[in-house]
């Protein structure tokens, strides 16, 4: 029961976070399309909590689950989350840094 | 119990800086501050998931973020400015396929856990199989769309008889499958899952082949959307709010903006991704094989000419400007021609370049004013009063097949009415046939000149053409 009782909780997190993400993306005009699409892909990457979270799990002395193989999939997963956070952050920096420097030409 | 507020107050924090940070992107003047919110949201979101971590695992979450940061930096601030939209896609990959790493270690784990008598439950179960489904595809997808765009591989669509047919077998196979491991929970020989997860990354690559490189920019975005998805079903496997809303509100984004990209193409998603455009497109190229007749060629004075005694130019730009880096070029043209007061105006197709923005991104890079840029439902009418139409290293989005040839693949597709200028003159490398892979009966109108040759040495020669006369 209260299984399912989480289960409810987070569905409805879950459909809340669809309406608000249409809402905040339907105002953004055409030209910030690439960049935009590179701070969500960026945003993403917040599944390296989730490499996170397992590699604790994983490592945790207490539950002794560890093998070598396991380990190393937790690794590759914290290394490609931190890839899509890192490269995605700033990725989309470069981006909009061409957007800054046209202020000062616009005199 | 303070650190457990802590820590919740902590995701919340993260969670309204996404959300301000994408309100804040949506506006060219804050888009950068949104951006470091978001980052700053990350930031926060790591350090609370370390902070209770009692240091367990450090090395190995040392490890993975120490190749992580160099590889993600280094790719990020070395790429090219054409190269974005593949690096978006690979950056893409690497989370789909971290997402898909955690599910497979998650249920590895509850194997082990099962062994020793105790139980697995349904949700957790049920998502991480469909969060590692999702996240496999996506990674997979992403790297074939990454190979595409940077020419490591074709462009053009890989299609043979039978594919759909065959995709359709592949994602019963993997249906099929995950329904074994979700009803049984974990009771399974575990090369269930493996074969699963393994039939999933096929399927992405399945998936992505028969799309053509023009198509690229929407499958990116779609693929973006199911890593985000992935994530917020990840989300669930942990019971942690913090992956859901993020990852939702990227799957939710994602999708929108497909749905859009969509739109400006006049390209239902379903066409997409069923490789409508692949299969006629192929057929028009081979039965075409004889080439473009009546090409009119010109010299780079001639065009100078040309421009300078115009009342109004629109300079249409596209991917060949992108990869000749000449933009700065252009701006210093146009710069040229203002200083013989002639009106110039550029002229953004929505799907100009391989991204939407695209075009917009590489001319502010090279200080072209904002107010210069015109949509193309606003420049469309202004053809009509132009003398000269200054095609740079665009071919799809100009292609005049698209309004009146009904068997043409890319019919009924927006184009800049770039025909109705009194001249048109077009950049363009080579008489090669675009990315969608189609002629343009363009360059056969009798008003169009085509000047050959690479965009930014053409452009800089046009520069100091105009600037001898």
């Amino acid at each position: 029961m209260s299984e399912l009782s989480i289960f409810f909780g987070l569905l409805t997190v879950f459909v809340l976070a669809i309406f608000v993400g249409f809402e905040v993306i339907s105002k953004v005009p055409t030209t910030l399309h690439t960049p935009l699409m590179s701070a969500t892909n960026a945003i993403h990457g917040i599944v390296l909590v989730g490499a996170i979270i397992v590699t604790v799990k994983l490592l945790d002395p207490a539950h002794a689950l560890a093998t070598p193989l396991l380990t190393a999939i937790t690794i590759v997963a914290v290394a490609l989350g931190t890839i899509n956070v890192v490269g995605g952050f700033a990725v989309t920096e470069r981006m909009l840094q061409m957007f800054k420097k046209r202020e000062p030409s616009k005199k | 119990m303070t650190a457990f507020v802590l820590l919740r107050l902590a995701e919340i924090a993260a969670i309204v800086l996404f959300f301000l940070g994408l309100h804040f992107l949506s506006s060219p003047a804050t888009a950068r501050f949104g951006n470091r919110l978001a980052a700053l949201g990350m930031l926060i979101a790591i350090v609370a998931a370390l902070a209770p971590s009692h240091g367990y695992g450090w090395w190995a979450i040392l490890a993975g973020m120490v190749v992580g940061t160099v590889v993600g930096l280094y790719s990020a601030l070395k790429v090219k400015m054409t190269a974005m939209p593949q690096m978006v896609a690979l950056f893409n990959g690497a989370g789909g396929g971290a997402a898909a790493a955690v599910s497979t270690v998650q249920y590895l784990l509850w194997e082990r856990a099962h062994n020793t008598g105790v139980p697995l439950d349904v949700l957790t179960d049920v998502s991480l199989v469909i969060s590692a489904i999702i996240g496999a595809v996506s990674a997979a997808g992403s790297v074939i769309a990454f190979l595409k765009l940077q020419e490591l591989m074709t462009g053009r669509p890989v299609t043979y008889r039978g594919q759909q047919f065959v995709n359709g077998i592949v994602a019963l196979a993997i249906a099929g499958l995950a329904a074994w491991v979700m009803i049984t929970l974990g009771v399974e020989p575990t090369w269930a899952y493996g074969v699963m997860v393994a039939l999933a990354l096929v399927l992405g690559v399945m998936f992505v082949l028969p799309i053509g490189g023009a198509d690229m920019p929407v499958v990116i975005s779609l693929l973006n959307s199911f890593t985000g998805l992935a994530v917020a079903i990840t989300g669930f496997e942990l019971r942690y709010n913090l992956l859901i809303i993020a990852g939702t509100l990227v799957g939710a984004s994602g999708t929108m903006l497909t749905i859009l990209m969509g739109k400006a193409m006049n390209r239902p998603l379903r066409n997409v991704l069923f490789g409508a455009f692949g299969a006629s497109g192929g057929m028009d190229v081979a039965a075409s094989k004889g080439g473009q007749q009546n090409i009119r060629s010109v010299t780079v004075d001639d065009v100078a000419v040309m421009l300078a005694f115009a009342h109004q130019v629109i300079i249409v730009p596209g991917y060949g400007m992108a990869v000749a880096q000449a933009q700065h070029s252009v701006r210093e043209l146009a710069d040229q021609l203002e200083k013989r007061s002639v009106t110039v105006k550029y002229a953004i197709h929505p799907v100009a370049g391989r991204m939407p923005g695209h075009m917009n991104v590489l001319l502010a890079e090279a200080n072209v004013p904002y107010n210069q840029l015109y949509d193309m439902d606003d420049i469309n009418p202004e053809f009509a009063r132009t003398d000269v139409a200054l095609v740079i290293g665009a071919n799809d989005v100009t292609n005049p097949a698209a309004r009146n040839v009904a068997s043409s693949p890319i019919y009924g597709m927006p184009i800049l009415d770039v025909d109705k200028a009194a001249n048109v003159v077009v950049l363009k490398r080579s008489m090669r046939s675009g990315f969608a892979g189609i002629e343009n009966p363009l360059y056969e109108d009798p008003k169009t000149a085509m000047l050959f040759g690479d965009a930014k040495a053409s452009v800089d020669s046009l520069v100091s053409a105009v600037k001898a006369l």
